[in-house]
């Protein structure tokens, strides 16, 4: 008997429960978006929260109000970049993908060391007490920092200063944030005429402690057609989204530190 | 209305549900790191814990008594309270966008939480009336958010000292909260 009321009671609550849900789902349906569940589609569904948002339903509203760029799901990658961008008709411009970049080339035969550096072998705790290990404020120290926090192992140490391989990078942005001296970039896969210098300092200054600095002479700014190098202060900087990627300024550096497109040179420098 | 005064503040300070009564423990750890995200779950909690208490009271005493299915009444209150809070849910986005996203994504994860159950089957299991039980489970909310602020408070401090490595992390946490839990105990020599 007291089972049969037990169950009897149970149903008739799961019943009035379920049906004042149908009624609430029913009465206070809101309109999504269209565009949201066809993002919400696209998007892995797994709801790792790896994109900084609760889940994919957040991600998805995110993506639709603007708040989150179409490529913001760092697990679906490009292909759902790509159907996203399509929905919310971003240009494929903006999807395209981004590789870290260093901007130094002061290498050993460009640049000295101050002296035996035997502190911490990380670039953070080697500025923390204000030491730069090499000649230039600006440059890379080589200590490895970047490669060490790379999750794909993309960043080597090559002569003193770190590379990343465009090829490994999944543009994660851990490295930029751990440079101490702000030297990563995240520059679209396709551009390949970057100044690759961070010295601000004037040009005699420049020439002291690294030969393959920007003295900012700004003969590069004179050379483009397209507005898309300027100077800022001593030193001269690509404006990506005007680059046509012709190379002429890199021709002109006397310093040679801005890289040429592979048309030009046959290999990034 | 002195008893009425004296159940809320016993629920918010001197039977603490994370500190005192050890419910909730995995949110008041999981979500107290920004004060910010903390004070949103602890007004979600007020919420919630009021309605969910005032909801399980009437049905407490309409339904469960009277057929005498009082050991049902754990079951029938996850049913309820689970299915209250979508309700909730879905009314709040319809009508205040606004405090639907404040609360965001805290109002169904506390759907899941220990606290609002324990809440509402302490309340029975005391006897209380409809307006008692309101009364505690509001009280007890407040004591809830009361103490998931003061642990992201103590814990965005935490992260700034320079600690020594066994304990930094999860560890330095449990001892704050254990600190916090005797400090608390202090209340229960509250007396009017």
């Amino acid at each position: 008997m007291v089972i049969l009321i037990t169950t009897i009671v149970i149903t008739v609550i799961g019943i009035v429960v379920g049906a004042g849900l149908v009624f609430t789902g029913k009465k206070f349906f809101v309109p999504v978006d269209e565009r949201e569940a066809a993002v919400r589609e696209c998007l892995p569904g797994n709801n790792c929260g790896a994109c900084g948002y609760a889940g994919c339903d957040a991600m998805a509203a995110a993506i639709v109000s603007g708040e989150a760029p179409v490529n913001g799901c760092p697990v679906g990658g490009n292909p759902v970049a790509e159907k996203i961008g399509g929905i919310m008709g971003k240009d494929a411009e903006l999807l395209e993908r981004q590789v870290a970049f260093v901007r130094c080339k002061g290498t050993c035969e460009h640049t000295r060391r101050q002296g035996n550096y035997v502190g911490i072998t990380d670039c953070r705790a080697a500025a923390l007490g204000g030491v730069n290990v090499g000649e230039c404020d600006y440059g890379c120290m080589g200590l490895g920092s970047c490669a060490a926090v790379c999750p794909q192992n993309a960043i080597q140490m090559v002569d003193g200063v770190a590379v990343v391989d465009p090829r490994k990078c999944v543009a994660c942005g851990l490295c930029v944030k751990t440079c101490p001296k702000g030297l990563i970039e995240l520059v679209p896969e396709s551009k390949h005429v970057i100044v690759q210098c961070r010295n601000r300092d004037k040009g005699p200054l420049v020439k002291k402690v690294c030969s393959a600095g920007c003295i900012g002479c700004s003969l590069c700014v004179k050379q483009c057609e397209f507005d898309a190098i300027h100077m800022e202060g001593s030193l001269a900087k690509v404006t990506y989204e005007n680059c046509t990627q012709c190379g002429k300024c890199a021709e002109k550096c006397p310093a040679k530190v801005i890289t040429r497109p592979l048309a030009a040179s046959g290999k990034t420098e | 209305m002195k008893s009425l005064i004296l159940i809320m503040i016993s629920g918010a300070l001197i039977n603490n549900v994370v500190l005192n009564q050890f419910l909730g423990i995995c949110s008041f750890l999981g979500v107290s790191k920004q004060m910010k995200a903390s004070a949103s779950l602890g007004v979600a909690v007020i919420f919630v814990l009021t309605i969910a208490s005032a909801v399980a009271s009437i049905l407490y005493d309409l339904v469960l008594k009277p057929f005498n299915l009082d050991f049902m009444k754990t079951i029938v209150f996850i049913l309820v309270i689970a299915a209250l809070v979508q309700i909730v849910e879905m009314f709040l986005k319809k009508t205040s966008p606004a405090i639907y996203k404040a609360l965001g994504i805290y109002l169904p994860l506390i759907t899941t939480n220990c606290a609002v159950l324990g809440v509402a089957l302490t309340n029975v299991q005391n006897g209380y009336n409809f307006i008692e039980c309101v009364l505690s489970g509001f009280g007890t909310a407040v004591g809830y958010t009361l103490a998931i602020v003061l642990l992201a408070g103590i814990r965005s401090r935490i992260r700034e000292e320079d600690l020594p490595a066994p304990l930094r992390g999860a560890p330095i946490v449990l001892i704050s909260a254990a600190l916090m839990s005797i400090a608390f105990m202090g209340f229960s020599g509250l007396s009017f």
